[in-house]
């Protein structure tokens, strides 16, 4: 019987009695007894000694950073969202402890991969400095009286965290079934192939087997997990629809009186429909032929604290959204008081509505006090002084706002013969 | 009477008495505006310029930017760190898709080795960057163009990581486009950069005459074989497969690497592919220099630009030139790689103000380096958007 290879000729480039080089046979052993194309699979491998093997493989071969293989394992198969294709990462324990989120991960959302971890339970590459997985009392050049605590138990995380198939084995002689069973089960799978590094492993413990090692750290030798996948991650495509929809356009029907660009601040607290009744407002502007811009303003907790909207109006195109200092203020709470007291200082003309409740603002501004929340509450004062505002100045039409505030969603609760009591 | 008119009048007692006492309002406008931010507009346009996935991870400012990629891209992944976004997004890249994310500084921080990663592998991805005011976590809602010098070093080595900027709700739409169809042409990540107060503060805006955006073609490798990955033709471009498809072996590496994947440390070759990744960036430049040139003939001064600060350098040439102040305005587009054609304008300025929202003037830097040149000021500050005031105040200085 021909096989077909995935591994080309030349021999592997690995140290002398490395398990990396049984990894890689078995594994090439393992795609063969699937009867895969070498190009319906991709070889993902991380940072470390075994990841100078992809130059052997004849697979597809993508070789990432440090730690980072299996999430980037994970982009690919969800890239590709076809059964037939088998993505293969192999890490190093190394990479398995930078990359240790990205491995919980991949198990928790059943990406559908397969990672062999290659645990010589250290870092070879850079000198042999112990990894999490390094097991208690193992040796290596930098910890010459050995770790002072146990490795990771990854086949006991994995199997926690939702993987379909998670199995622990020592590397040497035939494992190739294995690997094609962890290759075969949809979703995320895991095996962990214990190996001792010749080059700073055995030296470092001289005389020291690798079964008694596994052993003695308390590593069980085992399947730990082999079931269908539960629920796996899904990136089915949507049926998305253009975000310009015509429903958001408005078509201006009063019009203004505004010869120049106004600034307005309405000033309030979270809760207080600050920013629908600038929303509103603006919407109403527009309707009314004029440009306007809206930029709000709270704390990083949105929920609580200031709520701060800066409306801006012009009869020109705007093309600066800034307002620097406002020609208008309405303050409807004393957290809106409180942020808007630089402003309201920094204003020499204008106006300045002043829930009627609250403490004395500075201002240059004619100052005028509303009893906002005693006529409406706390809920509807921001829409309230709002009206108030365009009663008293008449920008464009207050019909314009009336239309606006009935015709938006959400708003019926908003009583609009409330609104139109001015008498300060 | 404008039909318009009548109908308003009808429909406003306000305006019936505004008529009445025969005071006729100033302006009608009859122009549809819709009140949208800027990431509603770059959202749709990366969709219909082709980009197909969106992954993301949530950050202040660019929130908006996650919540509209929920709604149109055909695909749409919550990711658990900013790193696996990226990493993530190389694997969609690699398998022919064309993937964007929205984050801002701190997030972009812990993406830096993928994007280099992926720069390394030629994967086409846009990497959206609306920036806020930092350092560190700074202030999440607070907007700033503090992020210019930290992409100008991302790479390591000082290669160009090819980056547009949006100067306004018009460029939300053009740039945004330009930026998928950059990233597929060079094969190269693109960072799209933007900030806070252009993502979320929202403007009537007039979309009916915006042009309609073609998805870019994917062209894949076609030819007889064998595929090498990174070989290419007098483009520098290396024509790209994806690893979905069974006709050629595709080798991806974030090493240096010869023309067919393979790790190789400093074998001419290879050293040759690293240094192909800046010279096709540089030849192609002149095919993605976005900027606008402003000429007032006559004009001794140059308002530089770029970013949200573009919209106060607008607002200002228009103050100065209606009080009889002659001045040209530059607003830069494409900020790396710097296109030569920016230093040519300036040249033909005695004085040239750059105008930016940080402290130390990173354009100004990129220009200039520390030494500056005779005439050169710049117009900072940071916590809050640099004023159209603040910048006729430097020209009339």
């Amino acid at each position: 019987m021909t096989v077909t290879p995935f591994i080309r000729d030349g021999g592997l480039p690995f140290c002398k009695g490395c398990g990396h080089s049984h990894v890689a046979i078995n594994t090439e052993r393992a795609l063969a007894q699937l009867g895969l194309d070498p190009l319906d699979v991709v070889l993902v491998t991380d940072i470390g000694c075994h990841g100078i093997v992809d130059k052997s493989f004849l697979t597809h071969t993508v070789h990432g950073l440090h730690g980072r293989a299996v999430a980037l394992a994970g982009g690919i198969s969800a890239g590709l969202d076809d059964p037939k294709k088998k993505v293969v990462v192999f890490i190093g324990d190394g990479g398995a402890t930078i990359g240790m989120q990205h491995l919980m991960g991949a198990a928790h959302r059943g990406l559908d991969i397969t990672v062999i971890v290659h645990n010589n339970m250290l870092y070879g590459m850079t000198g042999g400095q112990p990894s999490d997985f390094t097991p208690c009392g193992f040796k290596t050049p930098t910890v010459p009286d050995g770790k002072s605590h146990p490795g990771y138990d990854i086949c006991n995380q994995i199997a926690a965290a939702g993987a379909s198939y998670v199995q622990r084995l020592l590397g040497v002689g035939n494992f190739s079934d294995d690997i094609a069973n962890a290759i075969a089960t949809k979703g995320f799978s895991l095996v962990e192939v214990m190996e001792i590094c010749p080059s700073h492993g055995v030296k470092s413990n001289p005389g020291m087997k690798l079964k008694k090692v596994v052993e003695e750290s308390g590593l069980e030798v085992k399947v730990f997990r082999s079931e269908p996948p539960g629920a796996l991650a899904t990136f089915s495509a949507s049926q998305p629809k253009s975000l310009l929809s015509e429903s958001m356009v408005t078509h201006p029907i009063y019009t203004h009186s505004l010869r120049d660009r106004i600034s307005i601040m309405v000033a309030g607290s979270a809760g207080g429909g600050v920013q629908s009744a600038a929303d509103w407002f603006a919407r109403a502007a527009i309707l009314s032929g004029l440009d306007a811009t809206l930029r709000g303003a709270y704390p990083v907790t949105v929920g609580v604290g200031f709520s701060v909207a800066q409306i801006n109006l012009s009869p020109e195109p705007i093309l600066y959204t800034g307002s620097p200092t406002p020609d208008v203020l309405i303050v409807t709470s004393q957290d809106g008081a409180n942020y808007a007291r630089p402003f309201a200082a920094r204003m020499s003309a204008g106006l300045c509505l002043l829930d009627a409740d609250l403490e004395e603002l500075q201002t240059g501004a004619e100052l005028v006090r509303v009893p906002m929340s005693s006529r409406v509450g706390t809920r509807d004062n921001a829409v309230y002084g709002l009206m108030w505002y365009l009663n008293k100045m008449a920008p464009f039409p207050i019909e314009a706002m009336m239309n606006v505030v009935t015709q938006a969603s959400g708003s019926r609760r908003v009583k609009l013969e409330k609104m139109m009591q001015f008498e300060e | 009477m404008h039909r318009h008119l009548a109908v308003a009048i009808q429909q406003s007692q306000w305006l019936q008495r505004t008529v009445a006492k025969n005071q006729m309002p100033f302006k009608v406008s009859t122009v549809p505006k819709a009140l949208t931010d800027g990431s509603r507009l770059i959202t749709e346009s990366c969709v219909r310029a082709g980009a197909d996935v969106f992954i993301g991870y949530p950050i202040t400012p660019a929130n908006l930017l996650y919540l509209y990629a929920s709604k149109r891209y055909p695909r749409m992944l919550a990711a658990p760190d900013e790193i696996t976004t990226l990493q993530w997004m190389a694997g969609f890249s690699a398998t022919g898709h064309i993937p964007v994310t929205a984050t801002s500084f701190p997030g972009f921080a812990l993406m830096v080795e993928s994007i280099n990663m992926a720069f390394m592998m030629e994967l086409p991805m846009v990497i959206i960057l609306a920036q806020r005011l930092g350092p560190a976590t700074g202030s999440a809602t607070c907007g700033s163009q503090g992020d210019l010098s930290v992409i100008a070093g991302t790479l390591s080595g000082g290669f160009p990581l090819p980056t547009l900027c949006i100067s306004n709700f018009d460029d939300c739409w053009n740039i945004s486009a330009e930026a998928v169809k950059l990233a597929v042409r060079m094969r190269s990540p693109v960072v799209l950069l933007t900030s806070k107060e252009m993502v979320m503060t929202r403007s009537s805006y007039d979309w009916s005459g915006l042009p309609e955006i073609e998805p870019i073609q994917r062209r894949f490798y076609e030819g007889a074989g064998p595929y090498e990955p990174y070989s290419t033709g007098p483009d520098l471009i290396p024509e790209f497969l994806p690893v979905s498809q069974n006709s050629y072996q595709v080798r991806l590496t974030a090493s240096t690497h010869d023309r067919n994947g393979i790790i190789q440390n400093v074998l001419p070759e290879a050293i040759d592919n690293t240094k192909r990744l800046e010279s096709k960036l540089v030849k192609h430049l002149p095919g993605y220099t976005f900027f606008d040139f402003d000429e007032d003939k006559g004009a001794g001064t140059l308002i530089v630009s770029y970013g949200i600060t573009s919209l106060a350098s607008r607002d200002a040439v228009q103050e100065l030139r209606k009080s009889g102040k002659k001045v040209s305005l530059l607003v830069a587009k494409t900020l790396l790689p710097v296109p030569g054609d920016y230093l040519d304008i300036c040249d033909r300025y005695e004085r040239v103000v750059v105008a930016e929202e940080n402290l130390t003037g990173q354009l100004r830097h990129l220009l200039y380096g520390t030494r500056g040149r005779a005439g050169l000021t710049g117009i900072n500050g940071i916590s809050k958007m640099i004023t159209p005031a603040e910048i006729v105040a430097e020209v009339e200085r």
